[in-house]
């Protein structure tokens, strides 16, 4: 008992030891959902069902829509799961804190609100768009797409990393 | 049993948010839903991010192909092109050095209190979700298609009737690949 509550509360983990637990989890969604794990497309679902709250129903008619279709499904209710579980350990563990600007953000580029958020925000949508023309993200391409082999997804991962790691060198590189 | 389970829309958002759930907590106790952990990744000093997913990838892999032997499950592989699969994730990677999250991690930091994944994370990427929604048309009729390979995996190139072989040959770069990295200090 004590061991498991002592696990339960670390604050950190092996990576090995949570690279194994997303391999089972990646087993159990192929196998219970039929579903590879993969985050991005609830994105564009929660773009699509905000416009359509704005504009109405017309535009359920935008072929990517009709796509991917916009209902509140099992990739949705990953989503919400992945901040329940993303919050619950942070919080056995100690380590919620909440901040604005990240403590290695400030010491590069200092303390102001504006100019995190306005790279956040440029940064997310580069994600959402990215991830939707490249048809995955970290989880669908980098996780689910490389453990079936799929060369594609392969070649998605590499680019992640690599468009990733020349961004940090440009933001950080020399300190 | 699998089947009727598979098929109800009911037990399949069960399942999501259970699955999400787990999938949160171990993306948070691996500390991957840190900005500087990911940062340092990118950085190329701190390798928490890629032990995290190749060791996924070495585990899902034989359960996954063990489980498709057996009949149990079926593969789920997304067609690649020069054209998706190229521009896209390098746009992708841009906005992941400058966001610091990519969108299951960035959903993850909010659950420790990141509010930059919030209000600039999670409004970002379904706005740029949304964008690619008014860009798809035009993106799949001149550009999705270019160069087209499918959806074939390193199996089908190097030997489609040793599959096995294949596989335990991928795990056990990784694994060497993980204790070379451990080796030289990472």
């Amino acid at each position: 008992m004590d061991v498991i509550v002592r696990i339960l509360t670390a604050a950190e983990w092996s990576p090995y030891a949570v690279g194994v637990g997303i391999g089972v989890l990646s087993w159990l969604a192929f196998l219970l959902s039929d579903h590879p794990l993969g985050v991005s497309t609830a994105f564009a679902k929660t773009a699509g069902m905000i416009e359509r709250g704005v504009r109405g129903p017309q535009v359920t008619q935008r072929p990517y829509y009709q796509k991917i279709s916009l209902d509140i499904d099992w990739k949705w209710m990953l989503i919400v799961g992945l901040l329940l579980g993303a919050f619950v350990a942070a919080w056995l563990g100690g380590t919620i804190r909440w901040e604005w600007v990240p403590a290695m953000w400030e010491s590069r580029f200092g303390s102001g609100l504006g100019a995190r958020l306005a790279v956040a925000l440029a940064g997310g949508v580069c994600v959402g768009f990215g991830a939707r023309w490249g048809r995955g993200c970290t989880s669908g391409h980098g996780i689910s797409g490389a453990l079936q082999l799929v060369l594609g997804s392969w070649l998605a991962a590499l680019c992640f990393f690599l468009g990733g790691i020349i961004t940090a060198f440009a933001l950080y590189g020399g300190v | 049993m699998l089947d009727r389970m598979r098929s109800s829309p009911g037990v399949q958002k069960l399942m999501g948010l259970a699955l999400g759930f787990f999938f949160g907590f171990l993306l948070q106790k691996g500390a991957v839903c840190n900005y500087e952990v990911i940062m340092d990744q990118l950085l190329l000093r701190d390798f928490t991010v890629i032990k995290v997913i190749f060791t996924a990838i070495a585990t899902g892999m034989v359960g996954v192909y063990a489980m498709r032997a057996a009949g149990l499950v079926s593969l789920h592989k997304k067609p690649g092109s020069v054209g998706a699969s190229i521009p896209g994730p390098l746009i992708f990677g841009l906005g992941f050095g400058l966001l610091g999250y990519c969108p299951g991690t960035a959903v993850g930091a909010i659950g420790h209190g990141a509010l930059d994944a919030l209000v600039g994370g999670l409004v970002g990427i379904t706005l740029g979700a949304g964008l690619y929604a008014v860009a798809f048309p035009w993106l799949d009729r001149h550009v999705l298609n270019v160069g087209d390979f499918g959806d074939r995996t390193l199996i089908d190139v190097l030997g489609p009737r040793y599959p096995w072989a294949v596989i335990v040959a991928a795990v056990t770069v990784i694994i060497a690949g993980l204790g070379m990295l451990e080796y030289i200090g990472y």
